[in-house]
């Protein structure tokens, strides 16, 4: 089990290598970042000075190479939006966007997981027609009109939530929290409900479609035959079957909810990597793009390897064969 | 009511009405901008928002006021003692935030660290040869030649303190190898706003620095500073209207009447120095985006007349700017030394005689030709370009529009490539002076003229005038020489002036501002009622 961990970490590394090759292969279409670092005034000498030393003049193999080499020292350079090194300023987001992403990921499935169920066990109930119905808007809303709609509800109408921001937060070591103060509790509703309705839906949609397949196999007909009370067959057969699907899904849609919550970020100006990421794009703020891509690589990897170790607890039919084979 | 009672009465009521007085006291004024101030090195960044930001806490020599007249900041007075020397009085008396006092001394290292490698206001005093102690309270600044708008420039300098600097090894704005300059979030200036907490892109607080020189002529009415940024146009706008910000910055012209319309809020506008123009390659011998092949159509006045006289600025101000722009005539706008309201007369919108000037200069069926145009940099940048090349279609131009980002735009169109055959720019010219627009934009090009003069235009007779104005101490005689100039850049047709934009804040209704044309938001100005 361990050589298989420190396989796919390994795999992880050239992930990361590629997304770094590509990432500079696209900076070149970003634009000029020094017309955004000088003033108008600033003379050409003193622009081509500036690129010189950023060494925008090198060429696209030897600038990933210095990448590369400098990332593996754990350098990624100086922001050339804010002049700070940009390891400083990721773990300072970083905090922001694991506290939304986990709370939004844990809002999905803690609704998610029983709608499914619900609506897949009362199928013709008017209050599984009503989920169905409902979860149509979370699906087909763009998440920046459901964040903006929010806000215009609990922020500007009713007044009760704030509008932006992260509100006030706790220091504990280099980690900062929301969690720890009602301010904190009430800044991170909106976004984290924004973040999470279309996953939402979607852990909902999927468990209910799942669901409703095994409830139809045969073990089930011949598990209420049986006379199992319906909970029994419910929760301890039908619902066990489903969860592989569904914890892969869940597994993938956490890796987007990290790196597509730039979207959700932007709206509530939730001081994360995704807000930090389109900043940076704007900017043309290229050591901060390519430590961010590199970053969210490595989640998507580390995610996936954690999916996979999840089927060995779930499925055991999983475990008795990879015993048999090492046994074998 | 026995008599311990009544004393413990009275000791809560007091208690009380201290709490109340305490609270009243302690007023904290919240505003938001799409932009962050990325440093608070004063002589890092010369970019609007950030210097403007960063001049809360740290002064000039010489400031400017609302209503941008020149006023003495650090200095006392300022004057010109032979054409070569400007002699300044150094204010007695001053601290920095950290306590040790104002000398001759820290002003003669900041003028050098900002004109260092690694800063960036370095173009602005690039005139001055030499700063020279004179005494305590005396330095004169010795120029190359003479320089009437030192004074002007002297505004972009930041002083700070040398012993500060030194001890923090932060006297240059340089960022070394890797390492963070100590300057860039923290900072100890003169003015009338301590750096409290600086969460970069975040959220910045600052206090009242309780021993400002300025105190006793100008009291302050707020006491603590919080500046979030919030990029989101409609969330910006949400949260000044829940109350979560008494001001926002920049405001989506889409959504100022609506804030004008709500109770509780308030809109303020002046115009704005930046002015909007069109122009186009002169200097090509061939378009390098056009269907005509073999000349170039610009170098004919005619055709440049037949563009502007096309164009509806009347319609582009009423429809796209929401009638948010004074629309101009002439390249630079009110407020801006050696403005001349005699010459701010646009030519007529006719694109009768336009499509008859084309026909007279050959191209009565007209050509096509590339339209370069920012998409993020000005208000509206892109509804503008968009209405132009509807316009220009009425006259047989076919404009192909390719509105980019600004990062991508400048890169393009500006120098050294200055690859665009038509394009919209804006400029705002940093001494508040004429003179600044000419040399960059009227110039002919050279290493330190015509930087901005994207088409290349070049007139030897104008360039004399040019140089003449940029050394003429006599006021009187240097604005006759200015309208002149602007009148030669009018007529000549060297660029389509469009407007100039509103600088647009939104407030709740209890704040006072005070909107300045250059967009600086000095926070001295700000009360809450």
């Amino acid at each position: 089990m361990l050589a298989y961990i420190i396989q796919r970490l390994l795999q992880s590394v050239l992930v990361m290598l590629v997304v770094a090759f590509i990432a500079f292969a696209l900076f070149n279409f970003v634009g000029d970042p020094i017309n955004n670092m000088v003033g108008q005034d600033t003379t050409l000498a003193d622009r081509a000075k500036l690129r010189q030393e950023l060494g925008l003049n090198d060429s696209f193999v030897v600038q990933v190479a210095r990448f590369i080499g400098h990332a593996a020292q754990g350098d990624f350079g100086l922001s050339y939006q804010q002049a700070r090194p940009v390891g400083q300023i990721i773990l300072e987001k970083m905090p922001a966007t694991l506290e939304l992403s986990l709370l939004a990921a844990f809002l999905a499935l803690a609704l998610g997981v029983p709608m499914g169920i619900y609506t897949a066990i009362n199928r013709h109930s008017w209050v599984s027609q009503a989920m169905l119905a409902i979860s149509l808007i979370g699906v087909s809303l763009p998440t920046f009109l459901i964040g903006i709609l929010l806000i215009l509800i609990f922020a500007v109408t009713l007044g009760w939530l704030p509008s932006f921001g992260r509100g006030t937060v706790v220091h504990i070591g280099w980690w900062t929290t929301g969690f720890l103060t009602a301010d904190g509790w009430r800044a991170i509703i909106l976004p984290a409900i924004t973040l999470s309705l279309f996953q939402l839906t979607l852990i909902m949609r999927l468990v209910r479609a799942e669901m409703i397949e095994v409830l139809r196999a045969d073990y089930i007909k011949f598990a209420r035959a049986r006379g199992l009370t319906s909970r029994a067959v419910n929760f301890g057969h039908a619902l066990k079957n489903t969860l592989v699907p569904v914890i892969t899904i869940t597994g993938l849609q956490l890796g987007s909810i990290i790196a597509f919550a730039v979207i959700t970020e932007t709206v509530f100006q939730w001081p994360g990597m995704g807000l930090m990421f389109i900043q940076a794009v704007t900017f043309a703020d290229i050591p901060v793009m390519a430590a961010y891509l590199v970053l969210v690589g490595f989640f998507f990897v580390l995610i996936n390897l954690v999916v996979d170790l999840l089927y060995y607890v779930v499925d055991p039919r999983l475990r008795i064969a990879r015993e048999a084979a090492a046994g074998g | 009511m026995t008599k311990r009672s009544r004393w413990l009465y009275r000791f809560v009521v007091f208690a009380l009405l201290a709490v109340i007085a305490a609270s009243g006291e302690a007023k904290t004024f919240r505003w938001a901008n799409d932009g962050d101030p990325t440093t608070m090195d004063p002589h890092a960044r010369s970019d609007g928002f950030v210097t403007s930001f960063d001049m809360n806490i740290y002064e000039p020599l010489i400031r400017r006021d609302r209503n941008l007249k020149l006023e003495p900041g650090l200095a006392t007075e300022w004057t010109n003692i032979n054409p070569t020397t400007w002699r300044i009085k150094l204010r007695q008396g001053v601290t920095f935030h950290d306590g040790t006092p104002l000398t001759v001394e820290d002003v003669i290292f900041s003028i050098q660290r900002a004109r260092d490698a690694g800063a960036d206001v370095t173009s602005q005093l690039a005139p001055v040869k030499e700063v020279k102690k004179v005494d305590d309270s005396t330095i004169d600044f010795i120029t190359a030649g003479p320089v009437p708008i030192l004074p002007n420039y002297l505004v972009a300098a930041a002083i700070m303190s040398k012993a500060w600097c030194e001890a923090h090894n932060t006297t240059s704005a340089a960022t070394h190898e890797g390492i963070e300059n100590y300057a860039t979030r923290n900072a100890n200036g003169t003015g009338p706003f301590i750096l409290k907490d600086r969460q970069p892109t975040v959220r910045t607080t600052l206090v009242k620095n309780p021993n400002w020189w300025g105190l006793k002529d100008q009291p302050i009415d707020i006491d603590e500073v919080v500046f979030s940024r919030v990029e989101n146009a409609a969330t910006r706008v949400s949260a000044l209207l829940s109350g979560d910000l008494d001001m926002v910055y920049n405001v989506p012209p889409q959504d100022i009447e609506r804030i004008r319309d709500t109770q509780g809020m308030k809109i303020w506008q002046t115009p704005e120095l930046r002015t909007i123009f069109l122009g186009v390659d002169q200097s090509r011998d061939e378009l390098l985006e056009s269907n005509v092949k073999g000349k170039n159509p610009f170098k004919d006045k005619r055709i440049r007349q037949a563009f502007y006289q096309a164009i509806d600025e009347d319609a582009i101000k009423a429809k796209v700017m929401r009638g948010f722009a004074h629309p101009t005539g002439l390249m630079v706008g009110p407020g801006v030394n050696g403005y001349d309201s005699a010459l701010d007369k646009r030519f007529a919108y006719d694109p009768v005689a336009a499509k008859k000037l084309l026909a007279d200069a050959g191209y009565p069926d007209g050509f096509q030709v590339g339209f370069d145009c920012p998409n993020d940099r000005y208000v509206n940048d892109e509804a503008i370009c968009q209405a132009v090349v509807a316009m220009l279609a009425r006259i047989g131009i076919k404009a192909n529009l390719l509105a980019q980002t600004k990062a991508k735009y400048f890169g393009k169109i500006n120098a050294p490539k200055f690859e665009t055959s038509f394009y919209l720019l804006g400029w705002t010219p940093g001494p508040i002076d004429a003179f600044n627009m000419l040399q960059n934009l009227a110039a002919t090009r050279t290493d330190t003229d015509g930087i901005y003069n994207n088409g290349g235009y070049s007139n030897p007779h104008l360039d004399e005038l040019i140089k003449k104005i940029q050394v003429e101490l006599d006021s009187e005689k240097r604005n006759e020489m200015i309208s002149e100039a602007l009148s030669i850049v009018k007529d000549d047709f060297v660029y389509v002036p469009l407007h100039q934009q509103m600088v647009v804040w939104a407030s709740r209704s209890n704040v006072e501002l005070a909107p300045m044309g250059t967009n600086d938001f000095q926070w001295r100005y700000v009360a809450l009622r």
